[in-house]
């Protein structure tokens, strides 16, 4: 008896996430069906590539500009410790190329184009524009989920690449002028032992993040009930939900990728 | 020819439509009435495929929608054009770019072309010079006549028209009346349109149709209708708060 309760349970609770996420494994495939179909909707995808790669980008500098800094700034003081400050170089570029640079992107990406897209698709639902699309023989998923899912996977990496740069250049600044380090030393530190292959599986990261940030918060617009309060409900299921995406995502890419 | 032929439809656990039989022939005006609430939209949803029944079929010049795949679906919406309730406008694009939507893409059409439709169909509606306005400055009267230019601008055989008057006022209303029937008598066009607006049912129905509790309880022309004898749709056309309709959380 309290078996079957404890099942019950488990089960009241699973079945909503799970049924979501089917919901979401369908609007993925029917967005990969209308993606392969011509024509490309090219306007729209370079309006989305704008909203999302061009305006996300002085939050994303200023973003990793300070994540590099405070990098250098603790594992500066940290390692001195014990001796080891000249690594300080090597723990900046790997933790930004291999990390903090895709994931950072991925969620400040997900609180501002993210959210806008919920926001903009749970608009147009509760205010019958998809319904008008379809009526003038406009499919809703080719029109606005594709753009929206391309731009996603392709600003992110794009994104991803400026961010692991600066940040370096914001440990660099800390390090060399702040901590009077040695300039060659922070250069060769971070040259040596970062490989192509840490940078190059950071942009997979990436890529994935800008398609699991763009389908959630496509999913949650898309499917938009209740009016402003709804619309408000669908904003925020996005964040939330993404942002959860993302960290889980990251753990396990990184475990596959960097083994 | 539109058949609707017993079509239910269920949201969650609300059964909306329960068996639906309603015909409408070519160059007719129907007019569907009902309360609020009582699955007028949905019904118009079903007759552009925006929603599919659980059962029962709709067709359009005899072909049964739920047989369509994607594509076949949205070559026979060209047939359509739709008026929504609130117009239902993109409010990303000016007023012309939404009128010249559908040509936009399904037509080989220059821009500079487009807007010229988009100008001559809005002139139809009896607008100027609000072509390059968005419409999150027009007005809820010439939202919806901006909304009907939309929906004339690909010179569609069926308009459907949700609510075409509800929220105007009499003056505007009338003047959207006056627009319906000139696009049936010049255009020929079939029409259905949803109202609980009796005034205006009567003024642009050949035929009118009561929906209640989910089902087409009463059809005939508008003179037959205020004349009938069903205590429902009595009650309904001469809206009176007294007699056989239960109001939702009102309690007498
Ligand atoms: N997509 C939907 N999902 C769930 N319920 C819906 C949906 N569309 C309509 N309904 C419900 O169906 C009922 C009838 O709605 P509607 O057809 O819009 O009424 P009206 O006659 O005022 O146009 C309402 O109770 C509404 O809440
Ligand atoms: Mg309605």
């Amino acid at each position: 008896m309290v078996i079957i309760r404890a099942f019950e349970f488990i089960g009241t609770v699973v079945k909503h996430p799970l049924e979501e996420m089917g919901r979401i494994l369908l609007l993925l495939y029917s967005t990969v069906k209308w993606f392969i179909k011509p024509p490309l909707e090219i306007r729209n995808i370079t309006k989305q590539m704008v909203e999302i790669g061009v305006n996300s980008l002085p939050v994303v500098l200023i973003t990793a500009v300070f994540t590099g800094m405070v990098l250098a700034l603790q594992s500066y003081t940290g390692f001195k410790r014990f001796g080891a400050e000249s690594l300080v170089g090597s723990v900046v570029a790997l933790s930004m190329t291999r990390e903090l640079g895709p994931v950072l992107t991925a969620l400040i990406v997900t609180g501002r184009a993210g959210a806008a897209m919920a926001a903009e698709l749970g608009t147009m639902r509760v205010t019958e524009q998809i319904d008008a699309l379809e009526t003038l023989a406009t499919n809703p998923v080719k029109y606005l989920v594709v753009p929206r899912f391309i731009s996603g996977v392709v600003m992110l990496p794009s994104l991803s690449v400026v961010a692991d740069i600066i940040g370096i250049i914001g440990g660099y600044f800390v390090t060399v002028i702040i901590f009077e380090a040695s300039s060659k030393q922070y250069m060769k530190m971070t040259w040596d032992y970062l490989e192509i292959q840490d940078i190059y599986n950071g942009l997979i990261k990436s890529c994935v993040f800008g398609a699991i940030l763009s389908i959630i918060s496509c999913y949650k617009g898309f499917y938009t009930k209740g009016g402003a309060e709804g619309v408000g409900k669908a904003t925020t299921g996005a964040v939330v939900i993404s942002s959860m995406a993302i960290l889980i995502a990251d753990y396990f890419l990184s475990a596959w990728l960097f083994k | 020819m539109i058949e609707i032929i017993g079509v239910h439809k269920s949201f969650n656990s609300h059964h909306i439509l329960m068996g639906i039989n309603l015909t409408i022939n070519k160059g007719e005006s129907v007019v569907v009435i009902g309360g609020s609430g009582s699955g007028k939209s949905v019904l118009l949803k079903h007759i552009i495929g925006l929603l599919k029944p659980d059962a029962g079929t709709v067709e359009v010049d005899g072909t049964d929608l739920s047989r369509l795949d994607e594509n076949e679906l949205n070559e026979l919406r060209k047939k359509f054009g739709m008026l929504f309730q609130s117009a239902a406008l993109f409010d990303s694009m000016t007023v012309w770019e939404n009128i010249g939507f559908g040509l936009k893409r399904h037509r080989k059409l220059t821009d500079k072309e487009i807007k010229e439709i988009a100008v001559e169909k809005l002139k139809h509606v009896g607008l100027v010079g609000v072509e390059d306005v968005m419409p999150s400055e027009l007005s809820g009267g010439m939202r919806k006549r901006v909304g009907l230019a939309r929906a004339i601008a690909m010179e569609p055989e069926i308009l459907l028209y949700d609510e075409p008057t509800t929220g105007l006022d009499p003056i505007m209303a009338d003047a959207i009346n006056n627009l319906i029937i000139e696009m049936r008598e010049k255009l020929k066009i079939t029409s259905v349109a949803i109202t609980h607006d009796m005034k205006s049912a009567y003024k642009i129905a050949d035929r009118i149709a009561m929906l209640y509790n989910g089902e087409i309880i009463e059809t005939g022309t508008p003179d037959e209708i205020k004349n009938t004898q069903n205590p429902v749709v009595k009650q309904f056309i001469e809206g009176s708060a007294v007699g056989p309709i239960v109001l939702e959380g009102i309690r007498r």
